[in-house]
């Protein structure tokens, strides 16, 4: 068994389906099942908030494998079971995935329709953005990763602005042509193996050659969740005209799922492939990070300029990766915890501005710092933290990829830089334009500041920028093993393919 | 009891059944059509207990052999034709064609199913195709006073004759040039190869077969016969039949001319690809449902062709797979089809469907389950067919084919979500009549299985494993 004792994986995973079937359940009348499903969700996701919390105290940081595993079976007779499993990698992502859950709740509470609906469709999709973060099963995996699109196609779809059609089926098809691909060559692992483990397929050894047309049905599946440059293209549409609480899963958990899938299927087990490619996806990267933030720059609607300013900051986590170094691959993660953190902090104002009939328009907002000023308080730590301040916890993931990218190649560590300063320049634009500058419209009268339900959802997430800024060794403490031993694996497949090889074949 | 008996029980009972329940539908004073429909249900559950304790083996001298695959494909003929009959009842009934000629007439073509998929001779194997073929010629035009459907009953008559002409010509030529119509003395012959007019001959025989499953490029009669056929007629086309003859495919290219693989892969290919890509393209356009399912299927035949095409063990099991899954979502789209009606009349334009996720919950629930699982998205049962056929695939080395695959399935993706956006996204007023308790079984059966499959794969894959295992092994 593991270290919990019991299924911990399991259920941290299935138990948002026991508050599906609860709150499918309900009767009454319209508010009262409203009311109910809200907090049925909002529970449930504690709950899971408060397993997941038990794992990270139960999880073995010294450990670099797979830990907690379990494993049941499932199809029989084609080596496809029911594998769960995390290392440092995926422990940090679930936490992330669990802890934004309860704040997208609470963020969904002024959605006044269809409310039972929505709180479901919130619940599966944690049920498959946990799954696919524990699954230690390759088949099993991309289950949940291609299942997140069904309630995110249908939240979009109902619950979205105007475009919502638009982008919702946008969403679906860019997602599900890159995934697809990827089950390509899922199967084709499959039959090279001989298995789906995750764990074996990592010690299977793939000819060069192969690896190389792998390596592009990966990058088209990841690349896309990860809105990768030029495969970006959905994520604005689909960041804008989703409702926040969808908005907010989008950014800050769902693009890790790309990420994630780098991390753990393209780099490790293609190693020379994702060698050869470093310098395209360097070269993604850096476009990325400067191209993008000039586009940020030009956004005239605060939601959108956040949604560039991810997709220049998903260059950065992709560049950190390709280092194949300690530090770019822990600064890497870094960036991601703290992206999820920060960005699901500024949706979140600009929820709170939209609460307020602001409206996102920059040239329409100004002088809110006179008005709300704990509210500007807040936007200003998670605006810092967006551009990597000291002290902050961007500063920390930036920091390590820039110097994991030196070890590599000078131009990219510094061009990657760049988005440090050029993150600064619009971000510090969109704090003028909304807190500062004299509202161009007049005829605003005075807002309320923040209500404890915003308070409640932003006052976490400060805190926890805080805590990464501050303290990081806390998480990197956690992660450092499996990343270590994944580099000193990925140099020896790249630098001695015949004795790594070799080294298989004796294991 | 008697061997022959025993292992024949399931078509006595299907034969002497229909018998049975002419005579008693034509001395009747009333219209018995309801108590037939039942009758032949009952029969198609006693079939299915006799067809799964029938013992294996071989009888009348070769022409006849009962195994784990014809009892597989058997059940699954059996479900599909069962339920295409509960759709009837209420279906037929409303609009007056309710005549106890039906059922008798699904029995007869049930009859020929079972003897096409146990068949192990070219004689035997065209007997069952002929039976059950001239049996769902009269189904299609069963709405006779209606033009569409006599129209339909016409053209599938037509272009299922010219196939059957073309099957049989295929008997003949290889008949001719191998000796013999058997399939174990065949598939001895061809073991060292074959000359040009056996080939020819498969080809024929290939050609008649990829009519009845509705593989592009001969699947012409399907959109026209699909949409103008009543709803429950068209439920059952796109169900039994098409196992049957898919089934039939297997047992006859792996079988007898398991040998010349080689030769004829190429062509299963491009039937495959043919299929996938026009039915991924043409639905796009598609505005009536009956239509878009045409459509569909032809699609879903393409990936059943990719586990044909890859041959062997695993190929034959991933399309058998896909085919038990395909049957499940199959007839709960048509139950689907079968609800949609407004005071009195059936809609069949997608237009019709928005708003429904705000009217009628369960069954936009249903429909959308079942358009997921059709477009093969995780964790719906269709992903799993996709997945078995593509690893199939990829390990016998059509990685091409795959590729191919999973990008119509992106395109097909694209009409399947169209109808869930309709449901789910746009505004309208349905306002569908009552559905009658027996559709909302089948609906929610076909929904449940398609999404449940998941979690109880075992049982589907023990027996489709055991039926390869059968054919091929």
């Amino acid at each position: 068994m593991n270290a919990a004792g019991f299924p911990i994986l399991s259920l941290i995973t299935f138990l948002p389906l026991a508050g599906v079937a609860f709150i499918a359940t309900l009767r009454g009348d319209e508010t009262v099942v409203a009311r109910n499903a809200r907090f049925g969700a909002l529970w449930t996701s504690l709950v899971v908030l408060a397993l997941s919390l038990y794992l990270w105290l139960k999880f073995d940081p010294a450990q670099a494998g797979f830990q907690f595993i379990e494993t049941a079976t499932w199809f029989t007779g084609f080596n496809v079971s029911y594998r769960m499993g995390i290392d440092g990698i995926s422990l940090f992502l679930i936490l992330l995935a669990a802890a934004l859950m309860p704040i997208a709740i609470l963020s969904a509470w002024s959605i006044r329709r269809r409310v039972r609906e929505l709180m479901i469709a919130f619940l599966l999709m944690q049920t498959m953005m946990l799954g696919m973060f524990a699954a230690g099963d390759f088949v099993l995996f991309y289950i949940f990763f291609e299942a997140v699109l069904i309630p995110m196609y249908l939240i979009i779809g109902v619950w979205g602005s105007e475009r919502r059609v638009y982008a919702a089926m946008k969403f679906f098809l860019f997602t599900l042509t890159g995934s697809i691909l990827m089950l390509v060559a899922l199967v084709w692992m499959w039959s090279n193996a001989g298995t789906t483990d995750i764990a074996t397929l990592l010690h299977t050894p793939i000819p060069p050659r192969d690896q190389l047309w792998l390596f592009v049905a990966f990058l088209a599946s990841f690349g896309v969740k990860a809105a990768v440059w030029p495969l970006h293209t959905w994520l604005p549409d689909a960041y804008g005209e989703a409702p926040l609480p969808a908005t907010i899963m989008l950014a800050a958990v769902l693009s890790k799922m790309g990420a994630y899938g780098f991390l753990r299927f393209a780099v490790p087990m293609l190693p020379q492939a994702a060698a050869q490619a470093a310098p395209l996806m360097f070269t993604l990267g850096v476009v990325a990070v400067i191209y993008i933030s000039f586009v940020a720059l030009a956004q005239t609607d605060m939601k959108r300029l956040i949604a560039y300013s991810s997709v220049a900051h998903m260059g950065v986590i992709v560049i950190g990766i390709f280092t194949f170094t300690v530090e770019g691959i822990e600064g890497a993660l870094f960036q991601m915890l703290s992206h999820g953190i920060v960005i699901a902090g500024l949706f979140i104002c600009t929820g709170v501005l939209l609460a307020r009939g602001e409206g996102l328009a920059l040239g329409r907002l100004g002088g809110l710092a006179a008005r709300m000023p704990a509210f500007a308080a807040l936007l200003m730590l998670f605006s810092l933290a967006n551009m990597g301040l000291p002290g902050t916890s961007g500063f920390v993931g930036e920091i390590l990829v820039i110097v994991g990218a030196m070890q590599v190649n000078f131009w990219v560590s510094l061009l990657g830089g760049m988005g440090m300063i050029l993150g600064a320049a619009y971000m510090l634009v969109m704090l003028r334009a909304v807190l500062f500058e004299k509202p161009r419209v007049t005829g605003l009268g005075r807002v309320d500041d923040l209500r404890p339900r915003e308070y409640a959802m932003l006052a976490p997430l400060a805190l926890l920028v805080l805590w990464l800024g501050i303290y990081p060794a806390s998480f990197t403490h956690g992660f450092d093993a499996t990343v270590a031993a994944m580099v000193q694996a990925h140099t020896a497949a790249v630098v001695h393919p015949a004795t790594a090889a070799l080294a298989v074949a004796i294991r | 009891m008697n061997p022959i008996l025993q292992t024949l029980l399931p078509e006595f009972i299907l034969g002497l059944g229909a018998m049975a329940l002419l005579l008693f539908g034509v001395l009747a004073k009333r219209d018995q059509s309801t108590a037939c429909t039942w009758g032949a249900i009952i029969g198609f559950i006693l079939a299915a207990i006799a067809a799964y304790t029938a013992p294996t083996g071989t009888i009348f001298a070769g022409l006849f052999r009962s195994s784990d695959f014809s009892r597989y494909a058997d059940m699954l003929v059996l479900l599909g034709a069962a339920a295409a009959l509960i759709l009837s009842l209420d279906y037929n009934r409303r609009e007056g064609i309710a005549r106890f000629e039906f059922p008798v007439l699904v029995m007869l073509a049930v009859l020929g199913m079972l003897v096409m998929t146990s068949a192990s001779d070219l004689m035997t194997l065209y007997l069952g195709f002929e039976l059950q073929s001239l049996a769902l010629y009269i189904c299609a035009a069963l709405a006779r006073d209606n033009l569409r459907s006599t129209e339909a009953g016409l053209k599938y008559f037509v272009l299922g004759a010219l196939a059957s002409g073309l099957l049989i010509y295929g008997i003949s030529l290889v008949y001719g040039f191998a000796g013999t119509t058997n399939f174990a003395a065949l598939a001895n012959l061809l073991g060292n190869g074959a000359g040009y007019g056996t080939v020819i001959g498969i080809v024929f025989v290939l050609v008649g077969l990829a009519f009845k499953v509705s593989a592009a490029p001969f699947h012409m009669w399907t959109p026209d016969v699909y949409e103008g056929a009543p709803a429950p007629v068209t439920a059952l086309f796109s169900t039994a039949p098409k196992v049957a003859a898919m089934a039939l495919l297997l047992s006859v290219m792996l079988g007898p001319f398991g040998h010349l693989l080689a030769q004829w892969q190429l062509l299963i290919v491009i039937l495959s690809v043919a299929s996938m890509l026009l039915g991924s393209l043409a639905a796009i356009g598609q505005t009536n449902i009956k239509r878009l399912m045409a459509y569909s299927s032809i699609g879903h035949m393409g990936y059943a062709l990719v586990g044909l095409a890859a041959g062997g063990e695993a190929g034959v099991q991933a399309t058998l797979v896909y085919l038990a899954l395909y049957i499940a979502m199959s007839f709960g789209v048509f139950a689907c089809i079968i609800a949609m009606r407004r005071q009195g009349r059936s809609v069949e334009a997608i237009a019709d469907l928005a708003g429904l996720s705000a009217q009628r919950p369960a069954m936009a629930l249903a429909l959308a389950v079942l358009m997921f699982a059709m477009a093969g998205i995780p964790p719906l049962s269709g992903f799993f067919g996709k997945l078995y056929v593509f690893a199939a695939a990829v390990h016998a080395g059509l990685v091409v084919l795959a590729v191919i695959g999973v990008l119509t399935s992106v395109v097909a993706a694209y009409y399947y979500l169209r109808i869930v956006k309709v449901m789910y996204f746009d505004t309208g007023d349905p306002a569908f009549d009552r559905t009658a308790p027996g559709v909302r079984l089948v609906m929610a059966a076909g929904a449940i299985l398609s999404a449940l499959f998941v979690f109880l794969p075992g049982p589907v894959l023990a027996a489709a494993t055991a039926a390869a295992r059968a054919l091929v092994g």
